[in-house]
């Protein structure tokens, strides 16, 4: 089973973008996803910016796929997405019915995780139309990627989100420049304070929820660390680690370790503690709600 | 203006009476769904089985009044037969269309029934003509519902480039999150809107009365606590009140509802083929009150659409069912975002 990195979801300056994928670089990840997924107004990389990142992550030895966002609203939002589908070097992820519009017979594809793939005729429609790889959704069970997995057409990859804070909703209105009283339109990049997101807690302090931008994400970390096995079991390609803001590269290298079987999961698992931006959760998987923590290791 | 440039006015039946009550106020299209998890209202006592459905049809045809079969949710591998099943069952009954989310149902329904007209629901999450398109040149489709996000200058641009007619919500409940890419359902309770047709299922609420006042809870998360007094809605999880950076308010969203009764002129210019009213799990009372007043107004704004106001007797027929909610333009106005 291979490790990709999923895209940044967060907001981040330049330098701590390219300083992190310089890391990243040096990482045991297969595959690297890059692109602006959630809002048009960040821009801290222009898309040439992220095409010249891109091919220093391949020269790097990587496999580079370009992400595309995933809420589509306006003609300039399309203008890049034309652009990301039409670059003619790397494999696109396409994360709306747009993209795949674009995509279909020009060029092979993965489908990413806000493509809603729920049963095994769908996917092998996209798969006629050049889809090579699928992301399940997040909220799909270990046992539907399991029925999947059994008619999974030929010569297509299965990834599945395994480790992250996981992007549960989009919306029209931004929720950081609400936070602050500020209109949309003049949101002055206030995502920029909050690396991995601002967290929403209930109103007796339960984190619940990290708003990031129109973007809105899981309090707590989905971490699949004691699934690796079963995910193998299932015929699972890839296992996606979204990034977060502090100690990326070290939950990469815990992934890995846990895969080549010089770790325990539960080791694994007890040194992520402190390495998560919130509590570890894993309920999807199991076919429960997604903020409960099912696996070994429930608190 | 055009001659063809007619709105349909597409309201919500959960049941036969309200369907009947649809029908009698002037509704052109009415939608429906089956008993079962195949749509987006999968409520306890709400939809029709087959006798019904073929009594509602017999009605609304009688009336010149179309239906509209909403199997909108997403089917899995374990369940796939039962939606297929379902797609069978419209095309026999005879619906007018059926309102569709998932790629692989479509193009079932497109190969299998090539004369059934199919809709793109709101819930296929299709916010630019790029993706109605891909719907349309691979299967079809002839009209799209486009979720509840863009403002309408964006809504003008989708429609301009697509041969697609373009339905918007006028009214009702309003989802603040793209339609079909929601899951925070699932997130707190396991069940979503794309998986079973609920969002923040009843099942899954609990009232409790505390000394800090009554409090609202989903599969036992904290959504809201009311003061004596304050008005306490149905806890729909994006519309409770929250802490962000110790400040507690509604940070997702307000427990408001969508009223673009205003907007209808601008709609109509830019070629809407329909307005659609929430509410497929609200009475018989609500649908009929709904339809008389959108009836009225679509009709007004046919008519003269420079002259267009939104009449007193309008707004207040509508405040009355909206239970005294706020009233939100939504998306459809640019500061709301």
């Amino acid at each position: 089973m291979k490790l990709a990195l999923g895209p940044v979801l967060y907001y981040w300056d330049k330098d701590t973008l390219l300083k992190f994928y310089d890391d990243i670089a040096e990482t045991p990840v297969e595959i690297v996803y890059l692109g602006e997924t959630v809002c048009s107004r960040r821009h801290t990389l222009r898309t040439d910016d992220w095409f010249d990142l891109a091919e220093r992550l391949a020269q790097a030895g990587k496999e580079v796929v370009l992400s595309t966002q995933a809420l589509l609203e306006s003609e300039s939002d399309l203008k890049t997405l034309r652009k990301l589908a039409a670059n003619g070097r790397f494999m696109v992820e396409a994360n709306d019915m747009g993209a795949v519009r674009l995509l279909a017979g020009a060029a092979p594809f993965a489908l990413g995780p806000h493509i809603n793939i729920y049963n095994p005729r769908t996917l092998h429609y996209l798969a006629a139309l050049g889809a090579r790889r699928w992301v399940a959704p997040l909220e799909m069970s270990h046992q539907s990627l399991q029925a999947m997995q059994r008619q999974r057409p030929k010569g297509m990859e299965t990834e599945v989100f395994a480790y992250g804070r996981m992007p549960l909703a989009f919306s029209a209105r931004c929720f950081t420049a609400r936070h602050h009283n500020l209109p949309k339109d003049d949101c002055q990049f206030r995502c920029l304070d909050y690396p991995d997101g601002l967290t929403l807690r209930t109103r007796e302090g339960r984190p619940f929820l990290a708003l990031n931008g129109i973007q809105t994400q899981s309090a707590g970390v989905y971490n699949l660390i004691y699934e690796l096995a079963d995910m193998r079991g299932l015929g699972v390609n890839v296992a996606r680690i979204s990034p977060q803001a502090h100690h990326t590269g070290k939950i990469i290298r815990l992934f890995r370790d846990c895969l080549e079987g010089e770790l325990a999961p539960q080791a694994a698992a007890d040194q992520m503690v402190r390495l998560m931006p919130g509590h570890a959760c894993d309920g999807f998987w199991h076919g429960r709600p997604g903020l409960e923590q099912v696996g070994q290791g429930r608190p | 203006m055009l001659p063809d440039a007619t709105m349909e006015l597409v309201c919500p039946a959960g049941n036969l009476p309200s369907l009947k009550a649809a029908v009698d106020n002037g509704a052109d299209c009415v939608y429906i769904g089956f008993r079962d998890a195949t749509n987006a209202r999968n409520f306890p006592g709400l939809n029709f089985d087959e006798a019904t459905a073929r009594e509602g049809l017999r009605y609304a045809h009688a009336h010149e009044t179309k239906v509209l079969l909403a199997l909108n949710t997403y089917p899995q591998a374990e369940n796939w037969q039962r939606w297929q099943s379902a797609v069978d069952q419209a095309a026999a009954l005879g619906v007018d269309a059926v309102i569709l989310a998932d790629v692989g149902l479509m193009e079932y329904a497109s190969k299998t029934y090539p004369e059934l007209r199919l809709h793109l629901s709101v819930q296929g999450s299709a916010t630019n003509y790029e993706a109605i398109n891909f719907f349309h040149e691979r299967f079809g489709i002839q009209r799209a519902v486009l979720p509840r996000v863009l403002a309408l200058a964006q809504v003008e641009q989708v429609v301009n480039n697509t041969p697609v007619e373009i339905e918007l919500f006028g009214f009702g409940g309003l989802c603040v999150m793209v339609e079909g890419r929601c899951a925070l359902s699932s997130y707190v309770t396991g069940e979503s809107p794309n998986t079973c047709g609920v969002c923040s299922p009843a099942k899954a609420v609990r009232w409790q009365q505390t000394p800090q006042g009554l409090e609202s809870r989903l599969n036992g998360v904290l959504l809201d606590r009311y003061e004596d007094g304050e008005n306490a809605g149905y806890p729909t999880l994006c519309k409770g009140r929250f802490e962000v950076n110790g400040e507690t308010y509604y940070a997702i969203e307000e427990p408001a509802s969508l009223n673009a009764m205003e907007c209808l002129p601008e709609m109509l210019r830019i070629g809407i083929k329909a307005i659609k009213i929430e509410g497929r799990q609200r009475s018989p009372a609500y649908v009929a009150q709904v339809t008389q007043a959108w009836r009225q107004a679509i009709d007004a704004c046919q008519r003269a659409p420079h002259d267009f106001k939104v009449a007193a007797a309008w707004s207040e027929q509508l405040s009355k069912v909206a239970e005294g909610r706020q009233h939100t333009l939504g998306a459809y106005h640019r500061p709301w975002k």
